[in-house]
């Protein structure tokens, strides 16, 4: 294991949640909507949602596929926003693009239903975020452990999910560190597979510390081998 | 002007063996660069109703994290709360035929406030329409002025709202329970939802024998399925619609209905609709109507522990707090599709919602046979509270308003 240059730095973030101007009724104003609303309201539609619901781990993936489903009646379409997967994206720009195409190819598949009035509006909103030190770093695995371990719902979610919009690479905050300060290429990988719309951020949590620990004893075991080949 | 006594506080640290010592060391954190800043709450009540229910808990944690923090009720006579009442129904939808006077009476009184309370903290957040004339009092020292508004704006009635708009748009910022609340208004308008507290008496866990007590002390039976709605006799909350509901589910299950609430013997309406009930009811013995002495906390939190299925039938809502309450306490819960209700209700994921008389009775029968999925509902019902409707995610998002509000200054 390297000796890091940086250490880990765990941060926590709060959001407050801004109601737009904007509403939609049925799927031609979803569309006119999804095309005008701002990054941060993507942003909370998806990204913060799946944070505020994870412990929904049956069908429930973002705002867009919930209102289809519940309010506009389309399983269909709630399906392929559903199957939209925000690991995928490293851009709020790339993500409106799929949204946006997923429900155009709906439209244009069934027109019929592109005006059919809603149970409910839905409420474009926005997610304003504020982040801060939580006074908590980790410069080895123990103190990584004990890190990740302590920190909020939400500074988890900071870190393991919306990191990728920061990063706008395919991964997340602990296991870029883990890969680049401490060289464990392979627990980063698993890290990052540990697959968060099928758990909740607990049982994600709970997966990653497992993984830490099993690391933890190989090299407690590489660092004495004779040790433990005696007893 | 009153300064609020706050009940004994109970420590924030308590509230880790519910929500995680991360949580709770996350508002620290966060209330750290707020430490000795000026915060003053301004509300027309101090007991009775939701919203002195989550100052009562909210005041007094900010004031653990080191926020100087002062709730405040503003005065008024007969006239004024009279006035107020008729407002909050016309903001609601009710009818409502305004005269000149009640608009000075308005003005009167909110300006008599001003004279008395404190407008120069920092951050003044001022509770619902009847204080909101304050605003026009506000000083030069640069504060932030935030409205909360606590009841549905979806459909109010034009002349009040006109109004209000001489008042609201003066705000620094508004917070809505729900985005169906929100008006086009110039100023940004937060969603911030109300809260219950988990440590409080009516949300607590309470011991079994004291359930069974209070279930023996009004008649219902714990071996039969008990449906039950808590909320005050009023009719935007249809009591009579859910004792038509419950006859419906009648013709399948051997079940009983409890209606308990408080509201009849200090309002005149309450009583009347109290009555409209009794005469639904038309003398089942199953069918239990409690006027519950204000609001009996215990008894409330009995009742709804001791439910099979928690009703909450409301034809308009502002939040409806009562459902998180319930499925707080793991109930499956069957309720409108009203104001706030569907952020607590996600349909088929944490209850189920209905939109008539039919489809509360369809889903209730639902429910009752399948006590499974009821089960479930319920399970994800409390996490959903857990994770978004706990008075320490109200107190998080109040702090990261004003340290929002305090970086723009």
């Amino acid at each position: 294991m390297n000796v890091p240059e940086a250490p880990f730095e765990f941060f926590t973030v709060a959001y407050l949640t801004r109601i737009g101007n904007q509403s939609a009724g049925n799927l031609e104003e979803l569309l006119a909507g999804l095309e005008q609303c701002s990054d941060a309201s993507i942003f909370h539609h998806t990204f913060q949602t799946l944070g505020s619901h994870h412990f929904l781990t049956e069908g429930f993936s973002n705002d867009f596929a919930q209102w289809a489903l519940a309010e506009a009646n389309r399983d269909a379409l709630a399906e392929q926003f559903a199957a939209l997967d925000i690991r995928d994206y490293t851009s709020i720009a790339a993500l409106r693009a799929d949204l946006c195409r997923v429900l155009r190819d709906f439209i244009t598949a069934f027109p019929q239903f592109s005006h059919q009035e809603a149970l409910d509006r839905f409420y474009f909103c926005e997610s304003v975020e504020e982040t801060m030190p939580f006074s908590l770093t980790a410069t080895n695995l123990d103190e990584f452990r004990h890190g990740v371990a302590s920190i909020s719902h939400a500074s988890f979610h900071f870190h393991f999910v919306t990191s990728r919009l920061r990063l706008q690479f395919r991964t997340n905050d602990f296991s870029r560190w883990l890969a680049a300060s401490l060289g464990l290429n392979s627990l980063a990988e698993t890290i990052n597979r540990i697959d968060i719309y099928t758990n909740t951020l607990d049982s994600a949590r709970a997966k990653m510390l497992r993984l830490v620990d099993r690391e933890r004893r190989k090299y407690e075991h590489d660092s004495n081998p004779a040790q433990d080949s005696a007893r | 002007m009153s300064t609020i006594q706050i009940p004994p506080r109970i420590p924030l640290d308590d509230y880790s063996s519910v929500i995680g010592a991360g949580e709770v060391a996350e508002l620290r954190t966060l209330a750290k660069p707020l430490a000795g800043r000026s915060v003053v709450m301004i509300n027309s009540t101090a007991v009775g109703g939701g919203v002195a229910e989550i100052l009562n808990r909210l005041v007094p944690l900010a004031e653990e994290l080191g926020i100087n923090i002062r709730w405040e009720v503003m005065t008024g006579g007969e006239d004024f709360f009279e006035v107020t009442k008729s407002f909050h129904n016309a903001l609601h939808g009710a009818p409502y035929h305004p005269e000149q006077r009640h608009f000075d009476i308005f003005r009167a009184y909110n300006e008599k406030n001003a004279k008395r309370l404190p407008l120069d903290a920092e951050f003044m957040i001022i509770h619902d329409p009847q204080p909101s004339g304050l605003i026009s009092y506000r000083g030069g020292n640069g504060n932030h002025w935030v409205w909360r508004c606590h009841i549905d704006l979806s459909h109010p009635h034009p002349a009040v709202w006109k109004f209000l708009e001489n008042y609201v748009p003066h705000y620094d910022a508004a917070i809505f329970s729900s985005p169906e609340f929100a008006k086009q208004l110039p100023i940004p308008q937060y969603l911030f939802h109300p809260a219950i507290d988990p440590l409080s008496e009516k949300n607590r866990d309470i011991p079994p024998e004291f359930i069974l007590d209070v279930l023996a002390r009004y008649g219902i039976d714990h071996l039969r399925p008990i449906l039950t709605q808590i909320s005050r006799f009023d009719r935007l909350k249809d009591p009579v619609g859910v004792i038509r509901a419950y006859r419906i589910v009648r013709r399948y299950f051997d079940c009983q209905l409890v209606l308990a609430g408080g509201g009849a013997s200090d309002d005149p309406e309450g009583a009347t609709v109290l009555k409209e009930a009794q005469n639904a009811a038309e003398g089942d013995p199953d069918i239990k109507l409690l006027e519950l002495p204000q609001w009996a906390p215990l008894e409330v939190n009995a009742l709804q522990r001791a439910s099979t299925i928690v009703i909450q039938k409301s034809l308009r809502e502002g939040f409806g707090l009562t459902v998180s309450e319930a499925l707080w306490k793991r109930k499956p819960v069957v309720a409108s599709a009203v104001g706030g209700i569907p952020t607590q209700i996600i349909h088929k994921h944490t209850g189920l919602l209905a939109h008539s008389v039919e489809g509360t009775a369809y889903q209730i029968r639902f429910l009752l046979s399948h006590p499974d999925i009821a089960g479930r509902l319920g399970e994800r019902g409390h996490q959903h509270v857990k994770e978004n409707f706990l008075i320490t995610q109200n107190l998080k998002r109040y702090l990261t308003l004003f340290l929002k509000l305090g970086k723009s200054s």
